[in-house]
């Protein structure tokens, strides 16, 4: 963080080149899901107010896209949100802000809840 | 725990980091939705639009939509990424369509990109189906009487556009002036196009 703070911040701070660049069109990021958005915007919000480093934070995601691409063809199409949320995982894991137990357990909970009553998560 | 949660839809993983954060008092999902609505510009309405404006301009075009919408869609390179069936309902002056997900928040996001929170608001969803003149009223659309109102249920398999009407008055503008009076409001049918 510069530390002005601020959204402007953080998307100069993006990456416009390189492996850990996120997808773009004409400039404009783009999110193939909800989902996606989703993660970017948690882990957007985290870097704003100063919870985790961006830089930190992208040094996760390269080394998670650079195991992707080593463990895949290079014809296959690479999900850049599933790599940053990966990254993401890990930094949280590792930083005691989200334990994978109770993530796992979190996950299975609300999975049974869509089960149960949204039959379809969108 | 690297890859540890990779079994897991990534939907469900996200949903559960930031449910989890949020007990915790470190994020609030107001600052989240705030940033994406921010960043998020280009995917969205505009893609709709131009399908919109296409069927507007090009007969053959609107009878390919409205015949087959996922083909028809792709046609100018907008692609589900899931499979999922894009149908298009076409809205005329006697017939109004308007599209909801009852059971959670089922969106032709590929054309109409992030859905808006009232999208996923219960009082809409439940009261669309119910009364579907007052929601609309609510919504600042007021239909003549008579006109039919029908309302579609997207599901994970179905999602459903509005083809909206055409404003009278904008006959001498190109598809490209078109596409943008096209809204995403429209194209869910809580709003009709309005000549600029």
């Amino acid at each position: 963080m510069t530390g002005q703070g601020g959204r402007a911040d953080t998307a100069y701070l993006l990456d416009s080149a390189g492996p850990a660049a996120p997808p773009r069109n004409n400039g404009e990021l783009v999110f193939a899901a909800p989902w996606e958005s989703q993660a970017f915007g948690l882990v957007v919000a985290l870097a704003d107010s100063g919870r985790i480093d961006w830089e930190d934070f992208r040094q996760y995601l390269i080394a998670d896209i650079a195991a992707w691409e080593s463990s895949h063809d290079l014809g296959d199409e690479r999900s850049y949100y599933r790599c940053w949320l990966t990254a993401f995982e890990r930094l949280a894991g590792q930083h005691g802000l989200v334990d994978a137990d109770d993530l796992e357990g979190r996950a299975q909970t609300l999975r049974h809840d869509g089960q149960r009553g949204t039959a379809h998560r969108a | 725990m690297t890859g540890a949660q990779e079994h897991l839809d990534p939907a469900l993983r996200v949903e559960a980091l930031i449910s989890l954060l949020v007990e915790q008092g470190l994020i609030d999902q107001a600052a989240i939705d705030d940033l994406i609505k921010t960043y998020e510009q280009s995917i969205g309405p505009m893609n709709g639009a131009k399908v919109v404006a296409r069927a507007w301009t090009d007969p053959e075009y609107r009878e390919r939509l409205l015949a087959d919408g996922t083909a028809a869609i792709a046609e100018l390179g907008f692609n589900g990424q899931q499979g999922e069936h894009i149908v298009v309902l076409e809205n005329t002056p006697t017939v109004h369509h308007v599209v909801v997900c009852t059971l959670c928040s089922c969106y032709p996001w590929p054309v109409l990109g992030l859905p808006p929170s009232w999208y996923k608001d219960p009082a809409y969803r439940s009261g669309i189906v119910r009364e579907p003149r007052k929601v609309l009223a609510q919504l600042g659309l007021e239909l003549a009487e008579g006109t039919d109102i029908r309302v579609f249920d997207s599901s994970s398999e179905v999602r459903y556009m509005v083809l909206p009407e055409r404003p009278a008055g904008t006959e001498h503008l190109s598809e490209e002036d078109l596409a943008t009076l096209v809204t995403r409001d429209s194209m869910v049918g809580v709003a009709k196009v309005s000549a600029p």
